[in-house]
């Protein structure tokens, strides 16, 4: 059961010390903390990477395990693993937070330190969330990430920050007491809080939950999951975090808060609840198209851009959703795949959108227009991320939507059909929205004169495209080191329509799924310039 | 029949205290340092508390089962020993800096601590009357400790006379429970006539009676007056100790009385609903924080009642199955004593001279000021909104627990949103020190001193605060022993 050392408990563990030896050091000389930050940060993706030796390609079930024991009374387990879909979710975690510590390099000035401090506890939190395999644990992380996430917010975000950190913290507590109710009442029906175990007593079925109480299970997991996500109608806090939070907050929260609750939903709903899941099928994917919908109408007319990209997520999480509770092999994939790329652009954009924001210190559209002609390498960059965020064959964003559409074409033609739409209206907000801001005459006077992008930001988004453009091109790295754990879960939520694994050997397939659907890809593109 | 040794060894620790608040009644004429005072009620809490070890060695019940001393009481003489160490700690500075005597408070302290000690360990109804007395009597007098304040006064004034009440309640109740058994002694009481008309009655009235002791709703009213005008350290003494004790009372009936454990259910359901809802809805729009405080303790009041309600609901199936909802009371009354009086301290502390910095503004940019101060108290107010990594956290979870074990998923659920609301009043203060700028005034006073008997409070309260929330095991598994109530 063991094997591999202590490398996931570093993980979770290492950010903490880091944050630690910032509290004891002197808080006047920002450089040296804006240093360290940086430095444990890249450590910690460093030691992340060598999680891809030690997960197997094509091995099941969960890997670099640790296990010991807490707590006597209930039995409670420090018990942490990792499985394809958790690793490429802590790699992210661990990019996006140098990404955010270089980020926050300028824009930063006051309360350095305690900055420096949230953001690395943020990465803790995160971090040990997608590693727990006992459901107590899993909570604790769960929980200990809101504070860190509310200071950011609350303390270095914009003018409203108070009332949208507030709102934050209630909105994700209100969900996870329930959940904690929901893990107590499993542990009742269960007596164990191991996640691996429970799911092997389901499987094997020495534990069969009654239809009511497994609906109920469910519903306390997916609240705290739907309101993470968020999912229509439970996304009103997320504008708000969004609009108000630093450059930093934003693309931690875009880029990998989001998905803890699509994480979670795989994770925790349709292994332990397959019954409710399959009853629950149908509404959740309805909400989740009213989601695509919603969230790129909405964005559509936005006259602030921040919270345009804010709504997007709204758009593009509905479609991990619905990915994953189409309960197919490749929607499934799709979704895994989405959450990365949708954490890698949507991260991107909040950085740029951060960037016109520390030269011009709003966030209105209308404040801007013409922007290509001072600074034509932040446009450059800011049009390759939204290409991605739209769907572009060759970048990031169109391997998961394609994969998330062309599974759940198959399970539902109607679902794909209204979640096409979806990929339609986001090609229209984000080069209606790029037109608006980067082309056409400069109206006012002030912004002929910004400087573009720095050393440090081209460095920043260098590196961000980098990973777009290797995400589109190289799917298949990731996809093969996903595809077990994504059947895994489709055979524990429908045993009896588990489809053909597609993997390891698929990478090809996938390539030449990706070249089919160019065509497609290219008429979209058309339909959105217009 | 005169008193064995052994009798006088179960009753040790409230003897030393009583002992010592004689010693430094008679002593208060005599001698002016202030200092010595002091030194004395440290070492007489704490001599009363290391005799507590004494009494659980020699176990068992003591004057013809009028007490009972065994691992539950030693828990609760170790709570309030403790605390009384602490209070005398946070108090001495202020009571210096409001130019109080000492000497009578620390008296007081000692008999309210005793009588504390007499509830936690009383098996018989009057002893647990006497135990009641003795501690509210020295509170209703602390509560009134600054004599030359109006609020003070009216807090003292107010207690003194709706306890007084509850206490005749609580007596009549005894009356009425002996004309039904024949006895006073809880455990000579599983014989009776369960269905009895005036045991029901007694019964009733006893809780009626405990209930406005714990702050229960709807007898909860006289909570936030008595916390705003005592002394803080007097305020810190009473939502953790006499708290504490009248719940242990309170347990103790449920677990040796049969007839009490099945009529209460619903009883202890709608109190258990009432309380956290009067509490917290209460707290949402206070804005002076020993008010708020106090409405946080009514709530917290109701989350303990939840363990209670699934002690009812459990007990039917014998104790053995109860034991979980006995430690989830237990643990939620030591990490709860830990964060208030922690928490109290604070304000205390910060209150100033005359007690006049109590409003929330006052906090406002606390953390720029004194960033310590700030972030001890938001770890305390983390704890009572039950975040994890800290006592109240597993406090909270265990009553969850409890909570669900017994099938009551609707009381969880309502205890969940509770959580929520509360969620919303202790971030506010948290918002007030982290996210707003410090009045002009306040940031031109500077910090305000914390002397040493002060920082020694915080210390342990925090690190009682923390290492409970990381590592409950050495509890838990004390207060689960099959043996924690009577050998």
């Amino acid at each position: 059961m063991l094997n591999g050392g202590h490398l996931l408990s570093v993980l979770i563990f290492f950010p903490a010390i880091g944050a630690a030896a910032l509290m004891v050091l002197r808080g006047d000389d920002h450089k040296f903390i804006r240093a360290i930050a940086l430095a444990v940060s890249i450590a910690e993706f460093l030691f992340s990477l060598a999680m891809l030796r030690g997960v197997p390609i094509g091995a099941s079930g969960y890997q670099l395990e640790e296990f010991s024991k807490w707590i006597s009374a209930p039995p409670i387990h420090y018990h942490v693993g990792v499985d394809g879909i958790s690793m490429f979710l802590v790699l992210l975690t661990t990019f996006l937070t140098p990404i955010s510590v270089l980020a926050s390099w300028n824009s930063i000035q006051h309360r350095v330190k305690e900055f420096f401090v949230m953001l690395l506890m943020l990465e803790v939190g995160v971090v040990g969330v997608f590693l727990s395999l006992d459901t107590f644990l899993f909570f604790l992380f769960w929980e200990l990430m809101l504070i860190p996430m509310a200071f950011l917010i609350g303390i270095w975000g914009h003018e409203r920050r108070v009332y949208a950190a507030v709102k934050f913290v209630l909105y994700t507590m209100a969900g996870s007491i329930l959940m904690l109710v929901g893990i107590i009442w499993l542990y009742n029906a269960t007596g164990t809080f191991d996640l691996p175990t429970i799911q092997q007593a389901l499987a094997g079925g020495q534990l069969i939950l009654a239809p009511r109480t497994e609906m109920l299970l469910f519903l306390a997991f997916f609240f705290a999951f739907a309101i993470k996500v968020p999912l229509f109608p439970l996304h009103t806090w997320l504008p708000d975090a969004h609009v108000e939070a630093p450059t930093a907050g934003s693309v931690m929260l875009a880029g990998v808060l989001l998905k803890l609750g699509t994480y979670g939903m795989i994770r925790f709903c349709l292994p332990l609840f397959p019954e409710a899941s399959r009853r629950a099928a149908r509404w959740v994917a309805v909400l989740a198209i009213i989601g695509i919908i919603y969230g790129a109408l909405v964005s559509m007319v936005q006259p602030n851009l921040k919270k345009l990209v804010a709504y997007s997520s709204v758009s593009h999480l509905g479609f991990v959703v619905l990915g994953i509770f189409a309960f197919h092999n490749i929607s499934m994939q799709g979704a895994v795949y989405q959450m990365l790329a949708h954490g890698i652009s949507t991260g991107a954009l909040f950085l740029l959108v951060g960037m016109l924001y520390d030269r011009r210190h709003t966030f209105e559209i209308s404040e801007f227009g013409g922007l290509s002609t001072p600074m034509p390498k932040l446009a450059a960059f800011f049009l390759f991320v939204a290409l991605s965020s739209l769907g572009l064959p060759m970048l990031n964003g169109f391997v998961g939507e394609f994969l998330i559409l062309l599974g759940t074409y198959q399970r539902h033609w109607g679902w794909a059909a209204w979640a096409a739409l979806g990929v339609i209206l986001s090609a229209c907000y984000l080069l209606w929205s790029y037109q608006r801001v980067f082309f056409g005459e400069i109206t006012v006077e002030k912004n002929r004169t910004l400087p573009d992008a720095s050393a440090r930001e081209r460095w920043i988004l260098a590196t961000m495209a980098v990973v777009t453009l290797w995400m589109g091109i190289g799917s298949a790295f990731i996809t093969r080191r996903t595809a077990v754990a994504a059947q895994t879960v489709i055979e524990q939520v429908e045993p009896q329509r588990a489809y053909e694994v597609a993997a390891p050997a698929d990478g090809g397939q996938l390539r030449s799924v990706s070249a089919t659907s160019a065509a497609t890809g290219t008429n979209m593109e058309r339909l959105g310039v217009r | 029949m005169l008193p064995q040794l052994i009798d006088v060894q179960r009753v040790l620790p409230e003897l030393i205290w009583c002992g010592f608040g004689v010693l430094v009644m008679l002593l208060q004429p005599f001698v002016r340092s202030r200092q010595f005072f002091t030194f004395l009620a440290l070492l007489g809490s704490l001599a009363g508390t290391a005799a507590a070890f004494t009494s659980l060695l020699h176990g068992g019940p003591g004057f013809f089962g009028l007490v009972q001393s065994d691992s539950f009481s030693f828990f609760f003489r170790l709570l309030v020993g403790t605390v009384a160490f602490l209070v005398v700690l946070a108090a001495e500075p202020y009571l210096e800096r409001e130019h109080l005597p000492v000497a009578e408070f620390y008296a007081l302290l000692f008999f309210a601590t005793a009588g504390m000690g007499v509830l936690a360990s009383a098996q018989e109804l009057l002893t647990g009357f006497i135990g009641l007395e003795m501690s509210s009597i020295s509170s209703y007098v602390l509560a009134g400790y600054r004599r030359d304040s109006l609020k003070s006064s009216e807090s003292a004034m107010k207690y003194f006379l709706l306890g007084s009440f509850a206490t005749a309640f609580f007596l009549y109740g005894i009356a009425l429970v002996y004309g039904a058994t024949g006895t006073t002694l809880l455990d000579k009481m599983a014989g009776a006539d369960e269905t009895s008309t005036l045991l029901k009655l007694g019964l009733a009235m006893i809780l009626i009676g405990l209930g406005f002791k714990v702050a229960a709703a709807p007898f909860q009213v006289w909570t936030p007056d008595v916390y705003e005008g005592a002394p803080t350290p007097v305020t810190a003494l009473f939502s953790a100790g006499p708290k504490a004790a009248a719940f242990a009372l309170l347990l103790r009936i449920f677990a040796t009385v049969p007839a009490a454990t099945k009529y209460w259910f619903w009883a202890f359901w709608l109190l258990a609903a009432l309380t956290m809802f009067a509490g917290n809805l209460g707290a949402l729009v206070q804005t002076n924080i020993k008010r708020l405080l106090a409405y946080s303790s009514i709530a917290h009041a109701g989350y303990i009642l939840v363990a209670f309600a699934a002690v009812t609901s459990m007990a039917q199936g014998g104790s053995a199955e109860a034991a979980p909802a006995y430690a989830a009371v237990l643990f939620y009354l030591l990490s709860y004593a830990l964060v208030k009086l922690g928490a109290f301290t604070i304000v205390s502390q910060l209150g100033g001279a005359g007690e006049k910095s109590l409003s929330l503004d006052d906090y406002a940019g606390l953390s720029q000021r004194q960033p310590f101060v700030a972030a001890m108290l938001s770890v305390y107010l983390l704890s009572l909104l039950g975040l994890p990594v800290t006592a109240g956290f597993f406090g909270k979870f265990y009553i969850f627990k409890a909570a669900v074990n017994s099938h009551l998923i609707s009381l969880a659920v309502l205890m969940a949103i509770n959580s929520v609301i509360g969620a919303y009043y202790y971030l506010r203060v948290i918002v007030v020190m982290y996210m707003r700028e410090p009045s002009a005034e306040a940031a031109a006073l500077g910090p305000v001193q914390f002397p040493l008997g002060v920082n020694a409070v915080l210390l342990i309260t925090f690190v009682g605060t923390i290492l409970f929330g990381v590592y409950p095991n050495p509890v838990i598994n004390f207060i689960l022993r099959p043996s924690l109530l009577g050998h």
